[in-house]
């Protein structure tokens, strides 16, 4: 058991931050070579005062019609999203082994904070699988990788949680929160959830196409 | 889902997809699907495929979802699960029949508004990823065949209509002579080299509604304007080709059609009341031909009004007093911005101006876009009843007393039509042309 826990903590935590940076690289890269090639015109047409428009105005909470129009599931998605970044980046659990090993170290939340933002994650997967199945064009729009990828998102969070509050058999929850941890991060380049690479591109590329050539807005 | 695909294919009649499904092999299909994928489904179609949180967001956008009561097929990102996503999963190795539904779907239940493009939180271009599906069925030669029919009188004569160049210029003299009985020294300018305005419509207004070209030409002369229209073919700036995905013959005709204006020397390009055509003049046939704009600067009919008007060049002598409302074209509006300056012209022309809802750039499509209504009577019934919320909207904005709607594009004309006569509704239908004609201090 130690010695499974001293790899997931040890080696495997440089693998799956490896294969993140890594991956994101290689793939914003990759797309960047392919749009080159293939719709060269994407570079011509980026304008970066609309591209940076349609950003804001989609990431500010109720920015958009959509968003005004879905009111659960935009508080929904917005709470989900700051939780799943913040939680992890700013925990103090977190951060004390990252001083440990490196010895950097950075601001953190309160452990209350942190065990609301991990139930915030742990209830929105909850609210995205029951939309999932109960809303007939979520359904229809979704395969086993949707279930698959959401089980990935809240594992850790879930792993987390009972670890932190040492319910029963939290030494082996301890390991399955660090690897489901480590197995996320290392999907995010190469799944749907590659989404946190390319939203700024694809926004940013509507946001030109609509405000620059179009003269109208996108939101 | 694969059952829902036979049914709907069972009952596919059109002449083009069948007969063109006729001599269809999976072996071609898989050939053509992963040529257009690799030549030209580059880093978007990849990336929107890829990212697609498969949320569902975009549903409410589309009129065919509302109008079938939130049937997922008719989604928007339920249109691409159908096609895009089965003929990447399956690397191109779908059969005849899916590609025969395939075709029906991104050629007759999606419009190419671009509505949804607004409701997707990453910006996906749906209509982009249709728009490539009928790229991939034109190259399998199934594309359905009354737009096939248009696309090909494109191809033969660089004009919409089979319209011969003869008969052209017989229709500009024809309705030159009318309007000067009106106006005695009216005149259509033909060939005019150095004028500042070229004045180009799409090809069923000579054809069908030459009283146009009478009201433009009495507007022109009105308001002093220095204007021409070609007697070559290059008149006619409609496009049914980038419709179909016959993208080699869009360019073609977008190039006679600026090369016309080049060779008149003319300063700008004023095109009519049409959403399509200026779409593909000003968006999409200039990108074809290597232009990241326009070589020639390209106005709408909409926003050449709102010039004349707000410059006092048109002056209207008694407004139209019956109450209208405002149909935002897509492609004036998610493809120009363009609302504003048409209520400028509405309320400079018109008493009572009565909003529909929504408006604007979240307007619904009139259903006939997008190359739709072109696809012909086999599937009239089919977008009337997927624009069933746009008959609910026109009736809403009757009941608030607008017997009249306003919608500067042709298209949208044809769409709209059908949907009062099948809901009964009794409104009738202008252009911005129509009311400005009507209600303009002319010469005595
Ligand atoms: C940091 C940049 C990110 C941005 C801008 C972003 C943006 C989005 C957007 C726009 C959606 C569409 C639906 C919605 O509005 O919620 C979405 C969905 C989703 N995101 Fe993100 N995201 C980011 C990072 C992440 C990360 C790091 C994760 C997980 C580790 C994640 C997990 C998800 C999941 C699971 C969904 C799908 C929800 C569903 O099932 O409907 N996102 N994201
Ligand atoms: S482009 Fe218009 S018609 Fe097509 S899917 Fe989107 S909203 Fe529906
Ligand atoms: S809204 Fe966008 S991300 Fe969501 S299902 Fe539709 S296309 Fe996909
Ligand atoms: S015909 Fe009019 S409403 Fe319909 S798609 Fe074209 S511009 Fe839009």
């Amino acid at each position: 058991m130690h010695d499974i826990y001293d790899f997931v903590s040890g080696p495997m935590v440089w693998v799956s931050l490896i294969i993140f940076a890594a991956g994101c690289i290689y793939r914003f890269i990759s797309m960047a070579l392919l749009a080159k090639e293939k719709d060269p015109f994407l570079y011509n047409y980026m304008s970066p005062y609309h591209a940076l428009r349609s950003i804001f105005h989609w990431l500010t909470p109720f920015g958009s019609e959509n968003m005004r129009k879905n009111p659960v599931f935009t508080i929904v998605a917005f709470s989900f999203h700051i939780c799943v970044v913040i939680a992890p980046l700013f925990l103090f659990a977190h951060i004390i082994l990252i001083k440990q090993s490196w010895n950097v170290s950075w601001w953190f939340i309160s452990d209350t904070m942190a065990d609301i933002m991990t139930l915030i994650v742990i209830a929105s997967c909850v609210f995205f699988l029951i939309r999932r199945i109960v809303r007939p064009e979520v359904k229809f729009l979704t395969s086993a990788s949707d279930y698959i990828i959401l089980a990935m998102v809240a594992a850790p969070f879930i792993t987390g949680f009972w670890t932190y509050h040492q319910f029963a058999g939290c030494r082996i929850m301890g390991i399955i929160h660090i690897l489901s941890g480590e197995i996320l991060l290392a999907a995010i380049p190469f799944t749907r959830l590659s989404h946190m690479i390319f939203f700024p591109i694809s926004r940013g590329y509507i946001g030109s196409e609509f405000g620059a050539i179009r003269h109208a807005k996108d939101w | 889902m694969a059952e829902s695909v036979k049914n709907a294919a069972a009952e596919i009649t059109d002449a083009g997809i069948v007969g063109g499904a006729a001599k269809l092999t999976p072996e071609k299909i898989e050939k053509v699907i992963n040529n257009v994928l690799k030549a030209e489904g580059g880093a978007r179609l990849k990336t929107y495929v890829d990212i697609c949180a498969h949320c569902g967001l975009c549903s409410e956008a589309c009129h065919f979802y509302l109008s079938h009561d939130n049937d997922p097929k008719f989604s928007p990102a339920g249109k691409v699960k159908q096609t895009v996503w089965e003929i990447i999963k399956k690397k191109g190795r779908v059969d005849v029949e899916f590609i025969k539904r395939a075709s029906e779907i991104a050629s007759t239940e999606c419009n190419l508004c671009r509505r949804c493009v607004m409701y997707c939180p990453f910006g996906i271009d749906i209509a982009y990823l249709l728009l490539t599906v009928r790229r991939i069925c034109h190259k399998l030669g199934i594309t359905p065949q009354y737009i096939q029919d248009t696309a090909h009188s494109h191809s033969a004569t660089a004009n919409q209509m089979w319209v011969k160049e003869d008969e052209w210029i017989d229709s500009l003299m024809w309705q030159e002579d009318e309007a000067r009985a009106e106006i005695p020294d009216l005149r259509i300018p033909l060939e005019k080299e150095g004028a500042d305005i070229f004045y180009s419509v799409i090809g069923p207004e000579p054809k069908f509604r030459a009283q146009l070209i009478y009201q433009a030409a009495v507007i022109m002369h009105v308001a002093g304007m220095n204007w021409t229209m070609p007697a070559t073919p290059g008149w006619d700036n409609s496009d049914m080709c980038m419709f179909t995905g016959d993208f080699e013959m869009m360019a073609r005709l977008k190039k006679i059609h600026f090369e016309s204006a080049a060779r008149l020397k003319v300063k700008k390009i004023v095109m009519g009341e049409c959403g399509h055509a200026f779409r593909s003049v000003h968006d999409v046939g200039n990108r074809a031909l290597s232009w990241k704009m326009p070589p020639i600067p390209v106005i709408h009919a909409i926003e050449f009004y709102y010039e004349l008007i707000r410059d006092g060049k048109i002056k209207i002598a008694k407004k139209f007093d019956k109450p209208v409302t405002f149909h935002d074209p897509c492609n004036t509006v998610r493809g120009r911005g363009l609302h504003e300056m048409g209520r400028y012209v509405a309320n400079a022309t018109c008493e009572t101006l009565i909003e529909m809802h929504p408006n604007r750039e979240h307007n619904y499509c009139c259903g006939a876009g997008g190359g739709v209504i072109n696809c012909g009577p086999p599937y009239k019934m089919s977008r009337i009843d997927g624009d069933k919320i746009k008959a609910e909207q026109l009736a809403a904005v009757k009941a608030k007393g607008a017997q009249t709607i306003i919608a500067p594009c042709h298209n949208c004309h044809g769409g709209l039509e059908d949907l009062i006569h099948h809901h009964k509704l009794d409104m009738n239908i202008k252009f911005l042309g129509d009311i400005i004609y009507e209600t303009m201090e002319k010469p005595e």
